[in-house]
C-alpha cells in the first residue's frame, strides 16, 4: 500500500463525512422551496450536528451497554462502507475487502443494532420502531440484492470496481435487464433511507414513525452520531446507485485531474439525484405500513424480473 | 500415531464413561467433573484426527471382526469423515465443558449416570456413523445414536410433553431409517460382490456403475430417510418438538451436530457413490433447500419459546446447506468441477458454522433456562443487566447466525451467493428460473432471520423483566458454562475472519468428492483476503472490516469521550403519563405481528380476544385477554391425514377384539382351516 492510496484512502473518507450533510441539506433545502416552506440553507444539518454534539447525554436508568455502543457501530460500519465505494476514483485500496453482497450485509449490521437499541429501553415506541423496520427491511433487503445481482451478472462480477470498469468503461450495451433493476433499487433506496413514501425523517407522529421511533431515546452526542451516520447513508446509496448504474465519469485511475473532474461528476449526478428524489418525496404521500408489502413486493418482483431476463435473454 | 489410530483411541476413550459413571455413581460430582472431562478430552483427539485426515488427505481403513459371522464391521477414515469429525468433535468439546456445569444445576434429583451413559453412547454412535465403511455397521451406529438420543429426549420423562416428542421423534427416524435400509438394499443389490456378501461394504457400492433408474431409486429413497433425519420440510415436524423438551447441552449437540450426520449421508450417497446422476436431481435437492430455509425461518419467527425458535432455525440452515449442496449437484452434473466445488464448500462450510453457533445459541438457551426456569420468551427480558456474560456470548450466536460480517454465518452464505451468481447460462430453462429465484428466497431468508434474531436477543435480553416471580432470583451462570460459550463464540469469530485457512484445508475434500479444487484460487492474494475464483470476480475480508470499523469505532470514542463528562442517568421519559409497566414492552408476538399479517396465508392461525367480566361499560372491559395460535399447516396437509387414518384403522382393528373366549376360539380355529386349505 503507498502513501498516495492512503491519502486517497483518506481523502475520500473525509469527502463523505463532509459531504453528507450538505446533500442532506441540499435534499432538505429543495423540498422546502417546492413546498413553498422558508429553508434554512443547505448547511443547516451541520450546525445541527454541532449542537447535538455539545449537548449533554441524557441516559434512561436502564439502558444497557448495547445502548450506548449502538450509536459508536452504526458510525464505525457507515464510514467504513464509506471507504469501500467507488466514489470518485475505483482504485482504493481498500475496495476489495468487501464486495456488494458484503455490503448490503454491512448495512444489515448498522439495522440489527439500531433495531436492538430500539428494544433495549424497553418502552412500547422503541419496540414498535424495531418491529417495522426489520419487517420492512426483510422485504427490502431481497430486493436490493436481486437488483444489484443484476447488474453484477451484467459485469460479471460482484466487486464494485469491476462493476464500475465494466459499466462506465467498457462498451455501452443497452440491458433491459438494467431498467428493471434500476426501478426496484430507487423503491428500494427509498425505503432504507426512510423516505417517503415508506418513512417520513420529519415525523414524530406515532403512527407513522418507524426508523424515528427505534433512536427516540438518544440525545447529545449519541445521536449526533446516528444523525451523522444516517445522512452518511443517504449520501451512500445515492453514490452507490450512481456508481452502479450511472458511473460514467468515475476515475479509473488515481491522477488528480481525472479525481477532480470525478468529483465534479459527482456533485452534479447527486445534486440531479436530490432533485429527483425531492419529486418523489413530494409527489407521493406515505403509505401505510401494510401497503408497504405490496410497495416493496413490487420492488422485489421487479428485480426478480430483472435477473430472470438477464437468464433468458442475455 | 495415524489420524486413524486417533480416532479409534478417542472413540474407546468416549465411551469410557459407560464403565466409569456407574462405578463412581455415589459422588454426583465426581461422576459429572470425571465424564465429562473425559468426553471433552476424547472430542479434543477426535478433532484433531479429523483435522489431520482432512489436511493430509487420508485414506485409512480397517476391519473389525465383530458384527455376523462373515459380516465383519469396516471403518474407514478419508477427508470427508475427517471433516465430520471434526465438526462433531470441535462442538462435543464445547458442550461438554458446558455440560459439568449444566447439568450439575438441571439434573436435580435425577440419575446422573443415566444421563452420562446415553450421552457418551449417543456422542459415540454419531462418530461411528461418519467412520462406518459398510450399510451394516452404518445402520448399527445410525440406530445407536438414535435410540440414545431418544432417551436422551426422554430424560424428564415425568413430562407428558417430553414423553410425546420422543415418540414422535423416535417414529420419524425410524421410518427414515427404513427409507435408508431400502437405499443401501437397492445399492448391495446391484453392487459386485452380492453373491459372496461382500456387496454391503462401501467398498463395493463406490466401485459400482449403476443404471440410471436404479440410481434413482436410490437416491430417493436415501434423501427421504436423510432429510427426515435432517428435518427438511415436510419432515420436520419431529424438530420443534424433541429439540426443546432436551436437555440443552443435548439440544445443543442434537440441533448442532446430529442433523449433519444426515448431510454427511447425503454427501457420501450422491457423491461418493452414485458419482454420475441427472442434473434434476441437484434440482430436487435444492428446491427442497430453498423451501425448508424459507419457511423455516418463518415458522421460527412466530414462535416464542426460545428453543423452540431455534430449533426451527435449525430446518432453515439445514435448508441452506441442501441449497449449497443441490448447487454442487448441479454443477457436477455439468461437469463444471470448479464451480461444484465452490458451492460444496459453501455446503460444508456452512454445516461447520452451524453446528458452531447453533451449539452456541442454544447453549445460551441452556444458560436462561438455568437462571430463569423459563422457555417462553414472554415471561423473560433485562437478562443482559443480570447475565452479561451469556447475553454478549448469545449476541454473538445471534449476529453470526444472521449473517451479519466478520462473522462466521456471513462467510459461508456469501459463497452461496457467489456459487448462485458464477452459475453461467446452463442452457436448461427450468434452470435459469430456478437460480434467479434461488438467490432471491435465500436473501429473503437471511434478512428474516436478521429479523427473528433482533426478536430473539431483543425481547431475552433487553428492555424490563417481563416474568412473574421476581428478577432478583436470576443469576449469571457458572464459569464452566461460560467457557463453554465462551469458546464457542471465539470459534464463531475465527471461522469468519480466517475463511482462507479453511477453504485451503478443505481442500483435499473438495477434490475428492468433486474433482475441482479452490484453495489456489481462493487464497490468490493472501490469508486477508477471500477470492472464491478470481479476485474480479468478487472479494472480501472479514479481517479487514473487523479491523475497519473497530479503528472508526476507538477514534470516534477517544475523540468524544475525552472530552465529554459522564452521561446523565434519568427515569425513562414516560410522555406524562406515569404509569409505564414492564407489560406495555413490544412482546415477542408483538414483534412479529407484521410478518405474521404479510405470511399469514403460510400459516394456520387462530386469534381471539374477548372482554372479561365486570364489565362496568361495554366500551370500557376491566380486562382483555388476547389469544394466539399459530400452527404449522404442514401437520394439517401430511399428517393429521396420516395420523387420522391410522386411528380408524386401529379403532376398525380393535372390532376383532371381543373379550369372549369362545371368539377368539373361534378365530384359531378359521385360520387353522384357513392354512390347511393353503396346504392341501
Amino acid at each position: 500500500m503507498t502513501a498516495y492510496s492512503v491519502v486517497m484512502e483518506a481523502s475520500q473518507v473525509l469527502i463523505l463525512l463532509f459531504a453528507a450533510p450538505a446533500f442532506a441539506g441540499w435534499v432538505k433545502t429543495v423540498k422546502c422551496r417546492m413546498q413553498g416552506r422558508t429553508y434554512a440553507g443547505i448547511f443547516q444539518p451541520y450546525r445541527d450536528i454541532a449542537k447535538l454534539f455539545s449537548k449533554e447525554v441524557i441516559l434512561a436508568e436502564n439502558a444497557s451497554w448495547i445502548f450506548r455502543a449502538t450509536p459508536y457501530i452504526v458510525f464505525g460500519v457507515t464510514v467504513m462502507i464509506g471507504g469501500i465505494i467507488p466514489l470518485v476514483c475505483i482504485d482504493l485500496p481498500f475496495a476489495a475487502t468487501a464486495d456488494v453482497i458484503a455490503l448490503v450485509m454491512l448495512f444489515a449490521i448498522i439495522r440489527f443494532f439500531t433495531a436492538l437499541a430500539g428494544m433495549d429501553i424497553g418502552t412500547a415506541f422503541g419496540g414498535m420502531g424495531s418491529s417495522r423496520e426489520m419487517t420492512i427491511a426483510s422485504l427490502a433487503e431481497p430486493a436490493m440484492l436481486m437488483a444489484i445481482f443484476t447488474v453484477s451478472l451484467a459485469a460479471n462480477s460482484t466487486s464494485l470496481t469491476e462493476m464500475v470498469r465494466v459499466m462506465g468503461h467498457g462498451a455501452f450495451i443497452l440491458r433491459p435487464s438494467l431498467a428493471f433493476a434500476l426501478l426496484a433499487y430507487i423503491m428500494v433506496h427509498l425505503t432504507e433511507t426512510g423516505r417517503v413514501p415508506v418513512d417520513n425523517p420529519a415525523t414524530h407522529l406515532e403512527l407513522t414513525m418507524i426508523h424515528e421511533a427505534m433512536v427516540l431515546e438518544y440525545s447529545g452526542r449519541h445521536l449526533a452520531l446516528i444523525e451523522w451516520a444516517g445522512m452518511m447513508k443517504l449520501f451512500i446509496f445515492s453514490s452507490l446507485g450512481i456508481a452502479v448504474f450511472c458511473p460514467w465519469g468515475i476515475a479509473a485511475s488515481g491522477d488528480v485531474f481525472g479525481m477532480l473532474l470525478g468529483a465534479l461528476l459527482l456533485a452534479v449526478k447527486l445534486g440531479l439525484l436530490g432533485l429527483i428524489l425531492v419529486l418523489i418525496e413530494t409527489g407521493l404521500a406515505k403509505m401505510r405500513l401494510f401497503r408497504l408489502t405490496e410497495y416493496l413486493g413490487s420492488a422485489f418482483l421487479l428485480a426478480t424480473l430483472g435477473m430472470l431476463s438477464f437468464f433468458i435473454l442475455e | 500415531m495415524t489420524p486413524f489410530d486417533i480416532a479409534i483411541a478417542s472413540l474407546l476413550l468416549m465411551l469410557s464413561p459407560v464403565i466409569l459413571a456407574p462405578c463412581c455413581a455415589k459422588s454426583r460430582q465426581l461422576t459429572i467433573h470425571l465424564s465429562f472431562m473425559i468426553t471433552a478430552a476424547a472430542s479434543l483427539g477426535v478433532v484433531i484426527a479429523g483435522f489431520l485426515a482432512v489436511r493430509c488427505s487420508i485414506n485409512t481403513s480397517a476391519i473389525v471382526l465383530m458384527g455376523l459371522p462373515d459380516l465383519p464391521f469396516h471403518l474407514r477414515l478419508d477427508p470427508l469423515a475427517g471433516f465430520f469429525l471434526c465438526v462433531i468433535g470441535l462442538l462435543t468439546f464445547f458442550v461438554s465443558i458446558y455440560s459439568i456445569g449444566y447439568v450439575q444445576g438441571f439434573a436435580a434429583n435425577r440419575s446422573i449416570v443415566r444421563f452420562v451413559v446415553f450421552y457418551s453412547i449417543f456422542i459415540a454412535g454419531m462418530l461411528l456413523v461418519v467412520l462406518a465403511d459398510d450399510a451394516f455397521f452404518f445402520l448399527v451406529a445410525w440406530e445407536l445414536m438414535a435410540a440414545s438420543s431418544y432417551f436422551l429426549v426422554m430424560y424428564e420423562d415425568e413430562k407428558g410433553e417430553n414423553r410425546r416428542a420422543a415418540n414422535l421423534y423416535l417414529l420419524v427416524a425410524h421410518i427414515g431409517a427404513i427409507a435408508i435400509l431400502l437405499s443401501f438394499g437397492v445399492m448391495a443389490g446391484l453392487a459386485d460382490g452380492f453373491e459372496t456378501f461382500q456387496g454391503y461394504t462401501f467398498d463395493s457400492m463406490r466401485a459400482t456403475v449403476y443404471p440410471a433408474t436404479w440410481a434413482t431409486a436410490a437416491f430417493l429413497l436415501s434423501l427421504f430417510g436423510f432429510a427426515a433425519k435432517a428435518g427438511v420440510i415436510p419432515l420436520h415436524v419431529w424438530l420443534p418438538e424433541a429439540h426443546p423438551v432436551a436437555p440443552s447441552n443435548v439440544s445443543a449437540l442434537m440441533s448442532g451436530v446430529m442433523l449433519k450426520t444426515a448431510i454427511y449421508g447425503m454427501v457420501r450417497i450422491t457423491f461418493d457413490f452414485l458419482k454420475v446422476f441427472p442434473w434434476w436431481w441437484g434440482g430436487v435437492v435444492l428446491v427442497l433447500g430453498l423451501v425448508s430455509a424459507v419457511l423455516g425461518v418463518l415458522y421460527a419467527l412466530m414462535q416464542h419459546d426460545l428453543k423452540r425458535l431455534l430449533a426451527y432455525h435449525s430446518v432453515e440452515n439445514i435448508g441452506i446447506i441442501l441449497i449449497g449442496l443441490g448447487l454442487s449437484m448441479i454443477f457436477t452434473s455439468f461437469h463444471l468441477p470448479v464451480l461444484a466445488a465452490l458451492a460444496l464448500i459453501a455446503a460444508l462450510y456452512h454445516t461447520l458454522n452451524h453446528a458452531i453457533f447453533k451449539g452456541l445459541l442454544f447453549m445460551g438457551a441452556g444458560a436462561v433456562l438455568h437462571a430463569t426456569h423459563e422457555r417462553n420468551m414472554e415471561e423473560m427480558g433485562g437478562l443482559i443487566h443480570r447475565m452479561p456474560w451469556t447475553s454478549a456470548l448469545f449476541l454473538i450466536g445471534c449476529v453470526s447466525i444472521a449473517a451479519l460480517p466478520p462473522f462466521n454465518g456471513f462467510v459461508s452464505e456469501w459463497l452461496t451467493f457467489q456459487a448462485f451468481l458464477l452459475s453461467p447460462s446452463l442452457h436448461r430453462p427450468i434452470l435459469s428460473l430456478l437460480i434467479p429465484l434461488g438467490a432471491a428466497l435465500l436473501a429473503l431468508t437471511g434478512a428474516l432471520a436478521a429479523a427473528c434474531f433482533v426478536k430473539a436477543f431483543g425481547v431475552t435480553f433487553l428492555g424490563h423483566w417481563r416474568g412473574h416471580h421476581p428478577l432478583q432470583r436470576v443469576h449469571e451462570v457458572d464459569w464452566y458454562m461460560r467457557i463453554g460459550m465462551l469458546l464457542s463464540a471465539l470459534t464463531c469469530f475465527a471461522l469468519g475472519i480466517l475463511p482462507t485457512f479453511v477453504i485451503a484445508w478443505m481442500d483435499p475434500l473438495a477434490q475428492q468428492m468433486t474433482g475441482g479444487r479452490l484453495a489456489a484460487s481462493a487464497g490468490a492474494r493472501g490469508w486477508m483476503w477471500l477470492t472464491p475464483i478470481a479476485a474480479q470476480r468478487a472479494s472480501y475480508s472479514g479481517f479487514n472490516v473487523f479491523i475497519g470499523i473497530m479503528a472508526v469505532v476507538l477514534i470516534a470514542w477517544l475523540l468524544l469521550h475525552r472530552t465529554k463528562a459522564a452521561v446523565h442517568r434519568v427515569p425513562i421519559w414516560d410522555c406524562g403519563f406515569e404509569k409505564i409497566n414492564p407489560r406495555m414492552q413490544y412482546t415477542a408476538t408483538s414483534f412479529s405481528m407484521p410478518i405474521r399479517r404479510i405470511f399469514g396465508f403460510l400459516f394456520k392461525i387462530r386469534e381471539e380476544t374477548h372482554a372479561v367480566q365486570p364489565v362496568r361499560h361495554t366500551a370500557y372491559p376491566e380486562k382483555l385477554q388476547y389469544r394466539l395460535r399459530v400452527r404449522d399447516r404442514f401437520w394439517f396437509w401430511f399428517y393429521q391425514p396420516i395420523e387420522d387414518a391410522a386411528y380408524f384403522m386401529a379403532r376398525k382393528v380393535g372390532n376383532l377384539q371381543q373379550g369372549r373366549i369362545q371368539v377368539y376360539l373361534i378365530y384359531s380355529f378359521v385360520t387353522v382351516i384357513v392354512l390347511l386349505a393353503f396346504l392341501g
